[in-house]
């Protein structure tokens, strides 16, 4: 049985494409823009306590799928179940509510909030105080308010980002600023987390850090990766799928991804796919 | 330097937003009342009154735009439709003031949120051109539907009557102020709670905001439902102040006038409501006292306010973008580093910080 005890990596590798533990579906899922299909039949899960990368080049549909899953774009055809309900119609802001955080491509940070009112309006999903409440400014509003506040301040701390607290954006280094809209994602306590090229960007260092920073969060949540930085997916993930002109064309550990001829063609191109090929046969022999 | 010692702890307002907005505003009372009772003619009472009818209409407007990114140009109409409920209900109706004033609030609220839903789809420009039209529009249907509105001859408004041998001017201006600081208390709250969060997150980022679970068309609903409501007060303030609600009395001017004062005051602060506020009160009474000064004709005046009134408005723009409250803030957040902090070992720190 799938997912039952024997070690991570033995129990990932046996993996059928889909499990009853999976967190997330996506089933057969296309898309199509003016005539050209951005996603052919994508079908992908991430389970609990799973981080799966998604990789592929330019173009690929990374970021397409991404905005599928989170309502931005509605498929042609295909599937997405989230804790085996299906998501139809839903819009960006149902996914708060259902435990689906997404961190964006650039820093998506709000300039006009400091940092730490930014990481408190991701807990939109916990606010519990009406309009009446907080115009009248009573103690039920004010009190959930200084709650989140001090949430909001032990994740910043959590993450050694408490003395930026009080500043603004703009005023802070851009890896400073991933990592304040990483914490505003975890804020929410989500149970799936989508994150959207989170190393652009970002120094060796800083992204070796963030590694460790998800893979701790593994204890927590699903996570689903976009990203192009290898070395980061590689050590990352536990399950790799690629994409190349919207089609899943490898899915599997690290391992076997990048022993997958297919997936060197798409990134390198045919002929020199071809000559690594024959360079790794000749290293074998 | 001599340092200045801070300000002890029993002095810092308390935290918890009513009971500090209530303090302030008890606080403004209190000189409102010396202001009104005490120093002023009875003539310049009725311009404090006015001031305050302007910064209801501009901290709604202020809240929408400033905080929640939506521009306006149809206050002035949202301010009509106050105005004409309070004028209609004054007529057909003996309800009492408070009742009238709340039921118009509610009427224009209720027209924002009809203008706001399409307000949720147009961004810039186009709601700006949106909420034009509104404004050049909407009184116009108090000259087309004469029966009920009474066209140019407008509705006569019934001042409220005070008690005792109180000037009723006096008491008119009193409610009005009344009203601007229980609705600067209610925006202030407002503001501080996460409503507040989230309409300046919905105006820096929509898609951020979405992702982080906010409704972004109902977050911009309910700014304009907001603001719609202080407009609606505003307006109902104004028909009892001139007595009588004609459509002449919300020319789009009006409402162009509104949005300049907001801008002008601060956009996004409640403080800068009447800033602006005391501006559109007494930018024309400066023109008409320099006009006359100067030896031009009554046909000189109306100019002469609309002139001052720009070139204070480049000048603020120039000096301050933020508006005057934005500047003041400025000055005081600069004297608070100057003389409350002590200045080498606070140098050195802001200097490692910044450095990373």
């Amino acid at each position: 049985m799938p997912g039952a005890g024997n070690g991570m990596t033995a129990a990932h590798t046996a993996r059928a494409l889909h499990d009853a533990s999976d967190e997330l579906r996506v089933s057969e899922l296309s898309v199509v823009f003016g005539g050209l299909a951005a996603l052919d039949g994508v079908s992908l899960s991430v389970a609990k306590g799973e981080i799966v990368g998604v990789i592929g080049p330019n173009g690929a549909g990374k970021t397409t799928l991404f905005n599928v899953i989170c309502g931005f774009v509605r498929p042609e055809t295909g599937t997405i179940t989230f804790r085996n309900k299906p998501l139809r119609h839903h819009q960006p802001h149902d996914l708060a509510k259902l435990g689906i955080a997404r961190t964006l491509q650039g820093v998506g940070l709000f300039r006009g909030l400091t940092v730490v009112e930014n990481v408190v309006a991701g807990a939109q999903r916990r606010v519990r105080a009406g309009i009446v409440s907080a115009v009248i400014g009573g103690w039920r509003s004010s009190r959930e308010e200084m709650a989140l506040r001090r949430r909001a301040l032990a994740i910043l701390e959590e993450m050694d980002l408490d003395e930026h607290a009080d500043r603004f954006p703009a005023a802070l280094p851009y890896g400073i600023q991933k990592r304040v809209a990483l914490a505003r994602a975890l804020m929410s306590d989500p149970d799936l987390l989508l994150l959207d090229e989170p190393a652009s960007g970002l120094s060796e260092h800083q992204m070796d850090d963030l590694g460790s920073m998800v893979r701790e969060l593994r204890s927590r949540m699903g996570v689903l990766l976009v990203e192009h930085h290898m070395d980061l997916v590689m050590s990352t993930c536990d399950r790799i799928v690629v994409l190349n002109f919207g089609r899943v064309i490898a899915a599997g550990t690290p391992a076997e991804v990048q022993r997958d001829p297919e997936v060197t063609t798409a990134y390198l191109g045919e002929d020199v796919s071809a000559v690594h090929q024959n360079a790794g046969d000749d290293g074998d022999a | 330097m001599p340092k200045i010692p801070r300000p002890p702890k029993w002095f810092h307002l308390p935290r918890q937003p009513l009971v500090r907005h209530l303090i302030l505003a008890i606080v403004a009372a209190g000189g409102f009342y010396l202001l009104t009772n005490d120093i002023l003619s009875t003539y310049n009472t009725v311009l404090v009154g006015e001031i305050a009818f302007y910064a209801i209409a501009l901290g709604g407007l202020s809240i929408l735009t400033g905080a929640n990114g939506q521009i306006s140009f149809g206050h002035g109409a949202l301010m009509a439709v106050g105005a004409y409920t309070a004028a209609l209900l004054m007529v057909h109706t003996h309800f009492n003031l408070v009742l009238e004033l709340l039921i118009a609030i509610g009427a224009a609220a209720i027209a924002g949120v009809i203008v706001g839903i399409p307000a949720t789809r147009l961004k810039g420009p186009y709601l700006a051109g949106m909420t034009l039209i509104l404004a050049v529009g909407l009184p116009l249907l108090g000259n087309q539907y004469g029966s009920v509105f009474n066209g140019d001859q407008g509705l006569v408004t019934t001042p409220p009557s005070p008690p005792g041998s109180v000037n009723p001017e006096l008491w008119l201006t009193w409610i009005e102020i009344l009203g601007a600081l229980v609705i600067m208390v209610l925006l202030a709250n407002l503001m501080k709670s996460r409503f507040g969060r989230m309409f300046r997150a919905v105006r820096d980022d929509e898609v951020a905001a979405s992702l982080a679970g906010i409704h972004v068309a109902r977050t911009k609903v309910i700014a304009f439902a907001v603001s719609a409501g202080c407009a609606g007060l505003a307006g109902a303030f104004l028909a009892l102040s001139s007595g009588v609600v004609s459509s002449g009395e919300f020319p789009l001017s009006l409402s162009i006038e509104i949005l300049a004062g907001m801008v002008l005051g601060g956009a996004g602060t409640l403080v800068g409501a009447w800033w602006g506020g005391i501006a559109l009160v007494f930018f024309p009474q400066w023109a008409s006292s320099i006009s006359k000064a100067a030896g031009l004709g009554t046909g000189g005046n109306a100019y002469l306010g609309t002139i001052i009134f720009g070139a204070v408005l480049v000048l603020v723009m120039m000096l301050a973008p933020s508006g005057i409250q934005g500047g003041f803030r400025r000055v005081g957040s600069f004297a608070d580093r100057r003389l409350f902090r002590p200045r080498g070992g606070d140098v050195t720190k802001s200097l490692q910080t910044g450095s990373e």
